[in-house]
């Protein structure tokens, strides 16, 4: 700690730490553009002068910038001083001389940095006269608006672009005055983090085009806290409606999550709540086609067969609520309810679950990813499967680093020394995955091969580490020394962290990646983690509730049973067989399916019921780590939509069976009573009934505007509010904007600061975790003891075969999640169906890039075109995961290529 | 008793004094030109509609009785896609008209706006959009503005320079 003296005041701070840092921190409000927490200093924008005094007799002083100067010992500042106040205004003249006159049409319009810290001054009127300069704009691709007349030249774009995430594609042109930030030539942002551009730019150059497309000032929103339902890292999101429609997703800070930054997917995949494919009412199969019902009539048709004499099965879903997978078993009862995944997937997520939970192992945050020094990633291409880890193993890679500049004298704040005292350096990454990685950029080693041998480098690397630990025979050539460099390179680390998953589809890469981590807990290492990424939103959730196993219900159909079923929010061909789940739903009584979204399993549903999307519910969803994070509805959805397990509840009132719940509390008290695992899910978030100052937390701004005319031409009469019996927040401007409980806080706002920025005021420290603490509850912590139970079923090197090619999911960011692809701008990135070859492969085979193809997987043809993959080994072939027109196909599987011969 | 008598001296005076009411609605009430009545859009000298959809007047309303939505026209132009008024809301207070950056939104001299259905006093853009620039007749916000519109491009705004191109070093 250290004393600093500002406008004559003494104050303790932290050491270390920049000036303005600390001075943002103690609540001074000292303008800046360049500088942000996440990316440090750089000194560019000259915007946060203040004065430094030698000491107490000097009356003179210097100018300096905050952000460039140390907090160090008796530093004696001032804030308010007549010069420093004067250079800081002129310097915002300066900056505003050739900003275009355009804040009305300017989407940052009222939740822009630069408008507030033009406010902040005190420049009000223009003095220059001089033609302005202009340029012309790019075309980025459908994420971003690029307006580059608004820009001031802070870098913070290319700075985040280039050194923080890894992009290529966004770089600065030209010189002094005529500076210009965008691509080489117009074309697609390539980067998966270009999103965050739009909340990182303190003016309007980059903005957000999905909002564009139905604009709505960000005080108009109707906002509430959520999470991010498009992969299993559980990001804070800020979901904004107006006119009951999703305007936009916005990142929602959360220091253990997701810090400052979304990735793309998360940010603009919301599109699919105001899809087309919606549904809206309940709808019921009269001669063989589904038309809109009551949802009385739908709720009588389907308690016929609930009190009839059909079994009820259950099917849950990693993509609802826990609440929604609870609510279901228990209408269905513990002995039939089934989690929804396939098989496959189903063995990978117990297999994580129980090393995660085992004792000795840590299941890292997202920000303890990003701590590490020393990072092992085992099979998953992690920037299109889980693309926040990825880029926090980016900074895991770069912070390693940081000590070598400390070393020189560079504090770790100064970003841009640093950089330049690194010299490109970065701290030991090892990538052992399938194809090539987007980390490969920084990595120390990467390497490709099939989802056996990664699997046998990680059994070797834990026996490296651990001689206890089982030892792989025959490794090939390459292998013994890059096994023995990665053991040496996580015990060496004070804070190694193994990074695997079930994304290749092998349990044994994600037993060994179990061994490395159990190996290097027996080594004595104190902060070794083991992070797996989870392949949705609620992964881990059903199976929490140790549901069974989807294949054991679709046996149903062959056992001669009746038996009626109901689909929770899943679609079941994407997670079996075609013709199994046809057969199963062919022999079921009754299918009940309860989705948001319409899809082939609704398609042959006897009754579907209207599900509540993310943002028109609430809900609680356990993410990759273990946190449970609750979602709270953002908006009242239009016709009879409701959550998964209000219409479950209901369900059960009509049939003689328990639980019977009215809101999301009582659900919750019964998990805590039910399921030990999730004895924690009522702490995630205050209870409905909790008031601040009597009140509850308004969703809506203070400044919120056209209450009484939004609804007017229907009825000039204003309706009531919806209530809100679910939590703790009013679908209303009035109430206490209370900011107690993040996990109850959408929006961060102080007066004088309109943008995101103003979050600063809501830490403990700027950069730091929030004064309230951060949102969420971890499910489990590291249990003492060390478990030495190693995995000891070692797979046999991978064996290319003659014929036959070893067929293995490629995941794309865009358009393997089945709901984020639904929105226009994601689809629009998404690739067309292929088939990945490696060279020599296609060499053999005489195929060349592009041409059409047959692939013949358990006897299935499916006819694509091929991309020649480099980086894949031979003998495997890629096929991508989870596209629309792709029907499930069991991955890793042997398939066989058959060149079409020209008609 | 005296004052009695002043008092219908006074009456009696009033009677030949020049009549202040206004025989209404026979007669017209004269209403000096910036009184805040009922409220229109305006247009541009070009023709075009002033309104670009920034919200502003609806946040500075203190009833809360303007709603709108943006959208834009295939060249980038704003405007609003429906802008709504509940005039069984309004106060005139004359906020919009402050708070509007382009001049689009003005109240005028007219308060005859009576009804008997409650709902009629809900006017949408149709109500109130009118074919000239009302009190501010030269005013035009895109030539001013940096944005481009269909037939103004970049550095075509008043007082700007033509656009930067990075690529002139190149050769």
């Amino acid at each position: 700690m250290a004393t600093i003296y500002v406008d004559n005041k003494p104050y303790v701070v932290n050491e270390g730490r920049n000036l303005l840092q600390v001075c943002l921190s103690l609540g001074f409000n000292l303008p800046y553009f360049c500088w942000h927490p996440a990316l440090g200093s750089v000194g560019a924008c000259r915007q946060c002068a203040v004065k430094q005094f030698k000491d107490e007799k000097d009356k003179r002083g210097k100018i300096v910038m905050a952000c460039m100067t140390p907090a160090a010992e008796g530093v004696r500042i001032a804030v308010d001083d007549e010069e420093a106040r004067q250079f800081r205004e002129t310097v915002i003249e300066w900056l505003m001389a050739n900003h275009p006159h355009d804040c009305p049409v300017c989407d940052e319009g009222g939740e822009c940095h630069l408008q507030d810290m033009t406010v902040m001054t005190g420049h009000n009127y223009r003095k220059y006269r001089f033609p302005k300069r202009t340029y012309q704009n790019q075309y980025l691709g459908p994420f971003i608006n690029h307006e580059m007349n608004r820009c001031i030249q802070c870098y913070r774009c290319v700075r985040f672009y280039q050194d923080y995430a890894g992009g290529q594609d966004l770089g600065v042109f030209a010189a002094h005055d005529r500076v210009y930030f965008g691509r080489h030539k117009d074309g697609v942002l390539e980067n998966e983090f270009s999103g965050n551009l739009v909340e990182l730019c303190p003016t309007g150059v980059f903005t957000d085009k999905t909002l564009k497309g139905h604009y709505t000032r960000a005080w108009d929103l109707q906002t509430a806290p959520s999470v991010c339902v498009h992969c299993g890292v559980g990001c804070n999101t800020t979901p904004g409606e107006r006119y009951g429609l999703l305007r936009r997703i916005h990142n929602r800070f959360n220091h253990d999550v997701n810090g400052y930054f979304l990735c793309d997917r998360g940010r603009y995949g919301y599109e699919f709540v105001n899809g087309e494919r919606r549904v809206r009412t309940p709808l019921l199969k009269r001669d063989g086609a589904l038309g809109p019902v009551t949802r009385a009539e739908a709720l009588t048709e389907i308690g016929k067969v609930l009190s009839g004499p059909a079994v009820l099965l259950g099917i849950g879903s990693p993509r609802a609520s826990i609440e929604s997978n609870f609510a279901l078993r228990e209408l269905v009862g513990p002995d039939r309810f089934y989690d929804g995944v396939s098989a496959r997937e189903r063995q990978l997520l117990s297999a994580m679950l129980s090393t995660l939970r085992a004792p000795g192992v840590h299941s890292p945050s997202l920000r303890e990813v990003g701590e590490a020094d020393a990072v092992f990633v085992l099979g998953e291409n992690l920037a299109e499967v889980a693309p926040m880890i990825a880029l926090q193993v980016r900074q895991a890679v770069y912070r390693s680093t940081v000590p070598m500049g400390e070393r020189l004298g560079i504090p770790a704040w100064h970003d841009s020394a640093i950089r330049e005292a690194i010299q490109g350096r970065h701290g030991p990454l090892y990538l052992a995955t399938v194809t090539g990685d987007k980390l490969a950029d920084v990595a120390t080693r990467s390497w490709c091969a099939a989802p056996d041998d990664l699997a046998r480098l990680g059994f070797a690397v834990a026996h490296c580490i651990d001689p206890t630990a089982p030892s792989v025979s025959d490794l090939s050539e390459e292998l013994p020394g890059l096994a023995k460099e990665i053991a040496g390179a996580l015990r060496s680390a004070q804070r190694p962290l193994i990074v695997s998953g079930p994304s290749c589809g092998s349990l044994a890469v994600v037993q060994a990646a179990a061994n490395v981590a159990i190996s290097l807990s027996a080594a004595g290492a104190q902060h070794a983690a083991l992070c797996y990424d989870a392949p949705e939103c609620n992964s881990f959730g059903p199976a929490l509730l140790d549901g069974h196993g989807l294949d054991e219900a679709l046996q149903a159909a062959k056992s001669g049973s009746v038996y009626a079923a109901i689909v929770l929010e899943n679609d079941l061909y994407r997670r079996a067989d075609r013709a199994a789940v046809d057969a199963f739903l062919e022999g079921a009584e009754q299918v009940v399916v309860i989705d948001h979204t319409v899809h082939d399993t609704t398609k042959r549903a006897d009754v579907v019921l209207p599900a509540a999307t993310f943002a028109e519910g609430d809900g609680t969803l356990v993410n990759n780590e273990g946190r449970a994070q609750r979602f709270v509805q953002v908006f009242k959805a239009q016709g009879d939509v409701q959550e998964s397990w209000r219409w479950l509840g209901e369900l059960s009132r009509t049939a003689p069976s328990n639980g019977a719940w009215q809101n999301l509390d009582h659900i919750c008290t019964r998990i805590a009573e039910t399921a030990p695992a999730l004895g924690e899910i009522a702490r995630v978030a205050p209870a409905a009934t909790a008031r601040f100052l009597a009140q509850r937390i308004p969703r809506q701004a203070h400044r919120y505007s056209g209450r009484t005319a939004i609804g007017a031409h229907v009825n000039v009469h204003e309706p009531a509010l919806p209530e809100d019996p679910d939590s703790p927040m009013a679908f209303s401007m009035e109430g206490f904007p209370s900011t107690c409980s993040s996990a109850l806080t959408s929006a961060y706002w102080a007066p004088g600061w309109n943008s995101v920025q103003a979050l600063n005021k809501f830490q403990a420290e700027v950069g730091g975790p929030l004064r309230v603490g951060n949102a969420g509850v971890r499910l489990w912590e590291v249990a003492e003891g060390h478990d030495h139970k190693y995995f000891e079923v070692i797979p046999p090197a991978f064996q290319s075969r003659e014929k036959e090619h070893l067929a293995v999911p490629l995941h794309h960011i865009f358009g393997s999640e089945e709901l984020s692809v639904l929105s226009p701008s994601v689809a629009e990135r998404a690739p067309a169906s292929y088939v990945a070859v490696n060279f020599r492969d296609a060499e053999a085979l005489q195929i060349t890039d592009g041409e059409n193809v047959q692939l013949v997987l358990d006897g299935i043809p499916y006819r694509l075109p091929v991309r020649i993959l480099p980086d894949l080994p031979s003998g495997v072939v890629g096929l991508p995961s989870g596209l629309p027109e792709m029907s499930w196909v069991k991955l890793p599987g042997w398939g066989k290529i058959v060149k079409e011969v020209p008609a | 008793m005296l004052s009695m008598l002043r008092t219908l001296w006074i009456v009696f005076r009033h009677a030949f004094r020049r009549r202040v009411t206004y025989q209404y609605p026979e007669q017209p009430v004269p209403l000096p030109p910036r009184w805040r009545g009922r409220i229109i859009l305006t247009r541009d000298p070009d023709g075009g509609e002033r309104c670009v959809a920034c919200h502003l007047c609806a946040v500075a309303c203190p009833v809360d009785c303007i709603a709108l939505q943006a959208t834009e026209d295939e060249h980038g132009r704003r405007y609003p896609e429906f802008f709504r008024i509940n005039f069984s809301r309004c106060i005139f207070c004359g906020y919009c008209e402050e708070a509007c950056p382009t001049y689009a939104i003005q109240l005028i001299p007219d308060f005859e706006m009576g009804e008997y259905n409650r709902q009629n006093l809900v006017y949408e853009k149709e109500h109130l959009l009118i074919d000239g620039p009302g009190k501010y007749a030269g005013y035009n916000y895109y030539r001013v503005a940096g944005v481009s519109i269909g037939g103004k491009g970049k550095g075509e705004a008043e007082n700007e320079a033509p656009p930067v191109d990075v690529r002139s070093l190149q050769l």
